[in-house]
């Protein structure tokens, strides 16, 4: 049997966690970050990251709208007329959210609270009308599923490592415990105080271009030539 | 200071090229361009011939800035004794504030140039002198309770978000010691605002001697209750509390002096903005019944040249505004932003009660305006010549 063949024959069996659809789930880790590299989806980042506890629901209720929302325009790619397919794709993540934000009222009322408007808001986030048109109107089910995945795990990622920072270093607590001994505390007769400015969105902003630094400086697909 | 060029002599094969520390080199070029005049001259492109360089420029306004320490130094002291209630001569009272001061400008130069030198040395640059003068402006621009390390931590984000991000020194967009007290504002506004932290009441081994002494700011007092028990007089003599060096206005203006004469800063910003302050100042003044408290109405009210004794305006506006890499480049420029610094400080001051120094934020703000300023004078003055050539 000749190379070519094996070739032609191996494409239509992809193993479902095969390299390229690996690729799919971790591409937008690192290389193409919607958060880092695309900046997009700033706004919540911004707005919900001063504790850890929303910005990990906050998170999953984006895997669950993207990941679903993915398949659903994968799914009917082929019957949405061109000219309508971004009324056709708000009204999928709308009503994604819609029931998102029900289950999140039903079971984490607090937090449901404390996300307030921003669930809402996922309905605007650049980030999924992003992939909805670049990626799931152009791919099957299954991958569409995992880019889903894959970009609102990354998006999530970053949100829980500045949040992660915002709220040991403007709190000094994580998940609402507190992790700073409290006897350190100037009340209570020691010599630190929680940084306030942790806690106003522009140290989200400066937090998360840290972050684009830090991954910047490491992975040197990202360096531009000058 | 042979018995130095000799030292730096015998040390420097280690430094250059094939040395030892050659990475260090930096490091050490640091301190030999600091203690001597380089003999070397520049050899390539266009320059401007001078007499000084950066570093002596620098140390030009470090001089400027040494009336308004050693007057903060002393003014440290005189009202702590004064809240305690002791009578204290003049080298008492200048030892304790010595004691007291000293510390925050280690802790900030020895942060300060501690990341300076790590970044040159990564680079593999110069190390830069522009910090030289913003190690001395931090602490003269913090209240005197200041934390050490309150200090250490808003040096460092300042530096590195401040200035190193954008390239180091000459690259900067906003002034960097007005980036570490914005910083530390917004960061600890229970130490950097209020009327408990002007007026250091600990003694030297740090224990509290009066509890809850008040020391509001003139400023603070104003935008409290329309008036200040402080008299113009002693506002510009610099007998109130305050940021350790921005007190007294008097030895802000014998800095100013110096500045200028040397042609060190410029002259064009500092009297517009005090052009700007006195115009707000009197626009506030003439529509002071409007106001909508009476506080208000009685900051509103006073002559507006009592705006420029008190709080940081004349600090802000002779040493920070005036900085050569983040005000205006152009004349012309330089006027409008002058103008608006002033302007805008008084504007803040009286409108927002929580910002009482508005001189920070007006800077700060006028930094991030000054390139927008710029464009457009160049630009008005690229269509004004046209205009000649095509007529």
């Amino acid at each position: 049997m000749s190379a070519t063949t094996e070739e032609i024959k191996k494409k239509p069996s992809e193993p479902l966690f095969g390299k390229k659809n690996r690729k799919l789930l971790t591409d937008p880790l690192d290389d193409n970050n919607p958060i880092t590299v695309q900046v997009l989806g700033i706004c919540s980042a911004l707005a919900i990251t001063v504790k850890l506890e929303p910005a990990i629901v906050m998170t999953i209720s984006v895997m669950a709208v993207m990941g679903i929302g993915n398949v659903v325009i994968s799914a009917i790619r082929n019957l949405i007329p061109n000219r309508v397919r971004i009324i056709v794709q708000l009204v999928v993540v709308a009503s994604l959210v819609i029931l998102v934000d029900q289950v999140l009222k039903a079971f984490v009322y607090d937090v449901s609270k404390q996300l307030s408007v921003f669930v809402g808001l996922i309905i605007t986030n650049c980030i999924i009308m992003g992939r909805f048109e670049a990626f799931a109107l152009a791919n099957g089910l299954w991958k569409s599923f995992l880019d889903g995945i894959g970009n609102a795990f990354s998006y999530g990622l970053i949100l829980v490592i500045v949040s992660f920072f915002r709220e040991l270093f403007g709190a000094g607590e994580l998940f609402g415990y507190q992790i700073i001994p409290s006897s350190w505390y100037v009340e209570n007769g020691g010599f630190y105080e929680n940084n306030g400015m942790m806690l106003l969105p522009p140290m989200a902003l400066i937090v998360v271009a840290l972050i684009i630094w830090f991954q910047r400086a490491r992975n040197t697909k990202l360096i531009e030539e000058n | 200071m042979k018995l130095l060029r000799n030292f730096l002599d015998t040390i420097k094969p280690n430094f250059e090229k094939g040395g030892k520390l050659e990475k260090f080199y930096p490091a050490y070029d640091a301190f030999e361009t600091f203690a001597f005049v380089p003999g070397h001259t520049a050899h390539s492109g266009a320059h401007i011939r001078d007499a000084i360089d950066l570093k002596r420029t620098m140390v030009t306004v470090i001089l400027a800035m040494v009336p308004a320490l050693l007057f903060g130094m002393w003014n440290v002291g005189a009202l702590h004794y004064k809240a305690i209630g002791v009578d204290a001569s003049l080298l008492d009272a200048f030892g304790y504030g010595a004691f007291k001061v000293i510390p925050l400008i280690a802790v900030s130069y020895i942060t300060g140039l501690g990341i300076e030198f790590a970044a040159a040395i990564m680079r593999g640059h110069q190390v830069n002198e522009g910090y030289l003068v913003t190690g001395m402006l931090i602490p003269l621009i913090m209240p005197v309770t200041m934390p050490l390390w309150m200090v250490a931590v808003s040096t460092a984000f300042a530096v590195i978000i401040g200035k190193e991000v954008f390239g180091g020194t000459g690259m900067n967009i906003l002034n960097v010691a007005l980036t570490a007290r914005a910083f530390a504002f917004f960061a600890y506004p229970k130490n950097m605002s209020g009327d408990k932290v002007w007026i250091d009441t600990t003694t030297k081994s740090g224990e509290s001697l009066v509890d809850g002494y008040s020391g509001a700011t003139a400023l603070g007092e104003m935008a409290g209750s329309g008036s200040t028990s402080f008299s113009a007089m002693d506002a510009f003599l610099g007998f109130i509390p305050g940021s350790i060096g921005e007190t007294s206005t008097l030895a802000i203006l014998i800095g100013a002096a110096i500045l200028i004469i040397s042609g060190i800063a410029s002259w064009k910003i500092m009297a517009s903005a005090i052009v700007g302050a006195a115009v707000m100042g009197g626009i506030f003044n003439i529509f002071a019944g409007y106001a909508i408290s009476p506080e208000q109405q009685g900051f509103m009210g006073i002559p507006f040249w009592h705006q420029m004794l008190y709080g940081g305006f004349a600090f802000g506006v002779v040493f920070m505004a005036t900085d050569p890499v983040s005000a205006a480049q152009t004349e012309r420029g330089k006027w409008i932003y002058g103008f608006l610094v002033g302007f805008f400080a008084i504007m803040i001051r009286i409108f927002n009660p929580a910002y009482p120094e508005g001189i920070m934020l007006a800077i700060l703000f006028m930094n991030v305006m000054a390139p927008l300023i710029d464009h457009y004078v160049v630009e008005g003055n690229i269509k004004r010549r046209l205009k000649r050539v095509n007529a």
